[in-house]
């Protein structure tokens, strides 16, 4: 910017002017119109015509005064005859919720607190009852295991060959009604339940016997 | 510079404009009230803006029921792509040029001749010419509605360039040319009431 007072100020800067002196210009905008005004005394008389302008304007609207209650009514009267609207779905999440809270009265809000506070109580418990299960000793059980109490019953402590697949057990228990209880233990060994009653010394020494003739099982012993 | 009515403003600066968001969701739920303190914050200058484009009080008082009307029907769909008073401005834009043009285009130029006589003749304009914010008021009520609105939306509503262009719906480079000419076309009038600004 180089216009000397006889020279006109550029169009694009000029055309700036009555936003720069409403104070609605970005600031790159801004820079650039208050560096050609510091620049170009053409350019600064004509914003004070800008200024001239904008005080009048904004003098001439304030005498225009104010509309009369009446259009307050006859909105509220148009709005009363409106159908009743549901809720508006583009509203987000937010917006729904912060709607719906503050819709509640206080007693409502304080019901609310107070079945939130329940409720959390309660799911505590759920998730401490849930916790303490899962701490117990760990135990396996097939989906046809029978409901027996533990400790009832006749037990034996096995040992799966290294080459079993965890098919071929489940095959191994299936096949002998077997289901295990425990383990592993100390030394890869299982208790498996082979009987839901306690059963004699003979008869126990039998089923042991067929069992560790079965190729999955490297080594079986009793156990109560 | 005046004092402004401050019961009325800034609602141009963000915290306003997060308000009026806020506002227009309650309103697009059914909210009442909300819609009560939204009309209480804009309805002086959305009248204003209409007043100056229709010229009569009662269509004017009318206009801004239907605004607020239509402000209370699209409240849900209101995106937060411009401030609430821009989208506000634009509905009030729309409402006053429609009932502009069930009036005829005659009658516009009679009034548009009765009320430049009437300046001309008026013993108390002739006095007031001697004041040149007094000229220059007279000349902004005597400009075209397109200037009028351009000026009004600038100087008065503080809209920017980018809000006018939306308001009004022309590309920004022409917001600014408007500006300019209806400021020239201002500066013109001026001069033919004895006053030269020595622009343009």
């Amino acid at each position: 910017m180089n216009a000397t007072k006889n020279e006109a100020p550029e169009r694009d800067v000029e055309e700036l002017l009555p936003w720069h002196a409403a104070g609605t210009l970005n600031r790159r905008d801004t820079q650039r119109v208050e560096q050609a005004l510091a620049a170009d005394p053409e350019l600064a008389r004509r914003y004070a015509l800008v200024r001239e302008e904008l005080s009048e304007t904004i003098r001439l609207n304030e005498t225009l005064g104010a509309p009369s209650a009446r259009a307050l009514e006859t909105l509220f009267a148009k709005i009363d005859a409106e159908p009743a609207r549901r809720p508006a779905m583009s509203l987000n999440l937010g917006a729904r919720v912060g709607r719906f809270f503050a819709g509640l009265t206080p007693r409502t809000l304080g019901w609310s607190a107070s079945a939130a506070a329940l409720a959390i109580l309660l799911q505590a418990g759920l998730i401490a009852g849930i916790v303490l299960k899962e701490n117990q000793p760990a135990g396996y059980e097939t989906a046809s295991a029978p409901s027996t109490a533990p400790g009832v019953g006749a037990f034996t402590l096995i040992r799966f060959a290294p080459q079993a697949s965890f098919d071929d057990i489940n095959k191994f228990l299936e096949a002998n009604k077997l289901s295990i209880v425990a383990g592993p233990v100390a030394g890869g060994l299982y208790k498996v339940r082979v009987a839901e009653t306690a059963l004699p010394k003979d008869e126990l020494r039998k089923i042991m016997k067929k069992l560790q003739q079965d190729k999955v099982v490297s080594f079986v012993v009793t156990t109560q | 510079m005046p004092e402004r009515d401050l019961t009325h403003e800034p609602i141009g600066l963000p915290m306003q404009t997060t308000s009026d968001d806020v506002l227009i969701a309650r309103i697009a739920g059914g909210d009442r009230l909300a819609m009560q303190v939204l009309f209480a914050r804009h309805h002086v200058r959305v009248y204003r803006f209409v007043l100056r484009l229709v010229r009569n009080e009662a269509t004017a008082e009318d206009l801004i029921s239907d605004v607020f009307l239509d402000v209370w029907r699209q409240a849900g769909k209101f995106e937060g792509r411009s401030a609430v008073s821009t989208w506000m401005l634009s509905i009030a834009r729309f409402k006053a040029l429609s009932a502009l043009r069930r009036r005829s285009e005659e009658e516009l130029d009679d009034e548009m001749a009765e009320r430049i006589e009437d300046h001309a003749d008026d013993p108390e304009t002739a006095m007031a010419k001697k004041d040149k914010g007094a000229v220059l008021r007279q000349c902004l009520a005597a400009l075209s509605a397109e200037h009028r609105e351009v000026i009004d939306l600038v100087y008065y509503h503080e809209k920017s360039v980018e809000e006018v262009a939306g308001i009004v719906g022309i590309p920004e480079a022409t917001v600014k040319t408007r500006m300019f000419y209806a400021r020239k076309k201002l500066s013109e009038l001026v001069k033919e009431q004895g006053i030269d600004r020595g622009w343009p």
